[in-house]
């Protein structure tokens, strides 16, 4: 089983991402769930979501306390939040910034083995002209962990959001997915 | 008489107590327990209504007021009482603005 | 079959369009939950004939629900804590006019302190109200919950309604696979209401709500006695059903995951026990006999598969997100006098576990079955009930 949690801000969409991974999953033929933290949420406070992908159906029903994958929407957290708390030796970080490996090396608590960064926002606001980095940072998962693919992640996209919409969405999660890029440390 | 006119008509001979023996006999649910036809309420009356039409301005405020009901319009206008029911109350005739109706000792 | 990744409370909306609800009443404001807004999408989309009824709070609701369903329609509504508390009056209605109303309960805390998250006593204190309660471990139970509740409620020997309860959040807005049959076969299984009596036959005018002085009201308590006893029979039949059509069998109350050679058991309603029957076969390659036993029913109550049950283990553990004050955990209470007047006597302990959506995990149950083995190997009780989490 995989376990991702993905960090945001309350109205970037980080419940959203954390479905449409589960259904991009879903239509790659696994067994999904994705649920926000179960809290209260206001529009600008620090949200968590998760997403959990296996083979077998998913019976357990508790929050994630140590995640394979770390998913961050927005860069600010990593001064407030201890993004990579629990993760598991051997795990990925995904992270929406245009800062450089180094500077964001610096604010991780812990070291991934794997650390994926992308400007989802500036792509975000070219192709969508909203910061919503919910999709795009989508490609950037499907880039660095391979868990998804990115055909299946358009399609996931285009089932969530119809018309121009999904076609817009679509492209940036694409265009994020050919932007990112990936260190191996 | 005019049965149109009354509330009850045939309804009254045809009313039957519903007496349930046994748990099976009873319908699934509560509903239509059975019918106040059948509850003859003349028998309470010590005093009863008398109508006098050459006062009644057909308001129909009695037929309004009567709990049971037992008051009911017949085909010229003009309100009776039905004995069977009328309790002897005298709502009606307190009520009646003309003073229509008149309460009257009942020796039965 | 089409599948589809939908939230506990969208499976049971899209429940609710598939068994052709003809009118649903709702209270649309806090604590109503997504599935009404859900239903609200599809009727505003054209996607599904509903009649909403929107009042002004849940007693309402349920009133409503009450007058539609005594016209011969198929009701429906959905509901959690606060809101089903204000409805207490009107289920005993429901039920005591026979009438099939599906409820979905997102099983939520009660206030104070305010809380939206998930704990069982919202229900359960609804226990004598004469509903049926299923408890859902996953939103596929939560659909195809929702098809079978109106199947039975409905049969013709039962006419009671049904409360399908999921988890607040940890089913109610957690995105999961729920397979959903085609129409055509839904209808197959569920055609359309026969009801036991209509308020619209007005050549049969009938009086709803009428007095049962104490030489009848007797007669009509029994009879709903009668048909939640039918209901059992009714319940595994229409599970059976289901099972065969769908392949998702529900033909057992109480669902027993590995409990043949189990030396001691787990046993609990609802979301908690996907995690239990994960916590099982973690606990088997550890060499713990355990396995765990889902009371999928609470009402009925399934008396005859515990007492089969309990005949062969050694211990159980009751796992109770509720309490009752002044008592203890209300499955525990359940099962204890269930079994007391037979020869199944396993020793019983009642865990206190989530309440207000306190997050009970894997490692949780590998403690409390460290603790049940020591206990049944000292073949004495520490203490009956164990406040589980308690900070102290
Ligand atoms: S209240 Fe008096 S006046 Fe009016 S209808 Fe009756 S008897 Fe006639
Ligand atoms: S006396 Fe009472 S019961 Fe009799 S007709 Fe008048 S109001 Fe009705």
């Amino acid at each position: 089983m995989i376990e991702v949690r993905f960090h945001g801000r309350g109205g970037q969409g980080a419940v959203t991402a954390a479905n449409i991974l589960a259904e991009a999953a879903f239509l790659e033929g696994k067994y999904v769930q994705a649920f926000p933290f179960f809290g209260v949420e206001r529009r600008g406070a620090p949200v968590t979501a998760f997403t959990r992908i296996d083979d077998k159906p998913i019976r357990i029903k508790t929050q994630i306390y140590e995640p394979d994958i770390v998913v961050v929407l927005d860069p600010s957290l990593l001064e407030t939040v201890d993004v990579t708390a629990g993760l598991k030796e051997g795990g990925i970080v995904i992270i929406n910034t245009e800062k450089s490996k180094e500077e964001v090396l610096e604010k991780l608590k812990k070291k991934p083995a794997k650390l994926a960064l992308v400007d989802a926002t500036t792509i975000a606001l070219e192709v969508l002209g909203l910061p919503i980095t919910n999709t795009s940072i989508l490609g950037a998962v499907a880039k660095a962990t391979g868990i998804v693919s990115i055909d299946k992640v358009e399609e996931a996209i285009k089932d969530t959001f119809s018309g121009e919409l999904g076609e817009k969405n679509a492209k940036a999660a694409r265009e994020a997915f050919e932007k990112t890029v990936v260190y191996e440390l | 008489m005019n049965t149109l006119n009354t509330l009850f008509g045939e309804k009254k001979a045809k009313a039957k107590k519903l007496v349930f023996k046994s748990v099976d006999e009873y319908p699934e649910v509560p509903l239509t327990l059975g019918t106040t036809l059948i509850n003859f309420t003349g028998d309470w009356r010590t005093f009863i209504p008398i109508v006098d039409e050459s006062k009644c301005v057909k308001c129909y405020i009695c037929w309004k007021f009567c709990p049971e009901p037992a008051i009911y319009i017949k085909e010229d206008g003009y309100v009776a009482i039905d004995y069977d029911y009328c309790k002897g109350c005298g709502i009606c005739a307190n009520e009646c603005p003309t003073k229509a109706i008149t309460m009257v000792r009942e020796e039965k | 079959m089409p599948k589809k990744v939908v939230s506990g409370n969208y499976a049971a909306a899209y429940a609710a369009k598939h068994a052709r609800v003809e009118v649903v009443a709702a209270y649309p404001i806090t604590p109503q939950t997504s599935i009404i807004e859900k239903i609200a999408e599809f009727i505003a989309n054209g996607e599904a004939e509903i009649q909403y009824v929107p009042v002004e709070s849940e007693h309402s609701a349920m009133a409503a629900c009450i007058g539609a369903s005594a016209t011969g329609a198929r009701a429906f509504t959905a509901t959690s804590a606060q809101g089903l508390a204000l409805m207490h009056e009107m289920l005993h209605w429901a039920s005591g006019a026979r009438l099939p109303i599906v409820m979905v309960n997102v099983n939520r805390a009660m206030a104070p302190p305010w809380s939206v998250w998930d704990d069982q006593t919202d229900s359960l204190a609804q226990r004598d109200t004469g509903w049926m309660q299923f408890y859902a471990e996953n939103n596929q139970e939560v659909y195809d919950g929702v098809l079978m509740a109106f199947k039975v409620a409905e049969h013709r020997k039962v006419n009671l309604p049904v409360m399908i309860i999921e988890s607040a959040f940890i089913l109610s807005h957690t995105y999961d696979i729920v397979d959903m049959p085609p129409q055509e076969e839904i209808d197959e299984f569920l055609p359309p209401r026969e009801p036991l009596y209509t308020l619209t036959d007005f050549d049969n005018p009938i009086a709803v709500g009428a007095l049962g002085t104490p030489a009848d009201y007797y007669e009509f308590r029994y009879k709903i006695e009668k048909a939640m006893e039918e209901a059992r029979r009714v319940i595994k039949e229409v599970g059976k059903e289901f099972g065969e059509k769908f392949r998702r069998d529900y033909s057992q109350m109480i669902e027993l995951y590995k409990t043949d050679d189990a030396e001691f058991i787990f046993m609990g309603m609802g979301s908690l026990m996907g995690t239990v029957k994960e916590a099982v076969d973690l606990l088997r390659k550890e060499g713990y006999k355990v396995g765990a036993a889902k009371v999928r029913w609470f009402r009925p109550f399934p008396k005859e598969e515990l007492y089969k049950l309990a005949k062969n283990v050694e211990g159980i553990a009751v796992l109770d997100r509720n309490f009752s004050f002044g008592q203890e955990g209300i499955l525990f209470n359940e099962a204890k006098g269930v079994l007391y007047n037979t020869d199944a006597h396993p020793i019983m302990k009642n865990y206190i576990v989530g309440l207000g959506g306190r997050d009970f995990t894997v490692s949780d149950i590998k403690t409390i079955a460290k603790n049940m083995k020591e206990i049944i190997e000292r073949g004495k009780l520490d203490r009956e009930i164990e406040w589980y989490h308690l900070k102290r």
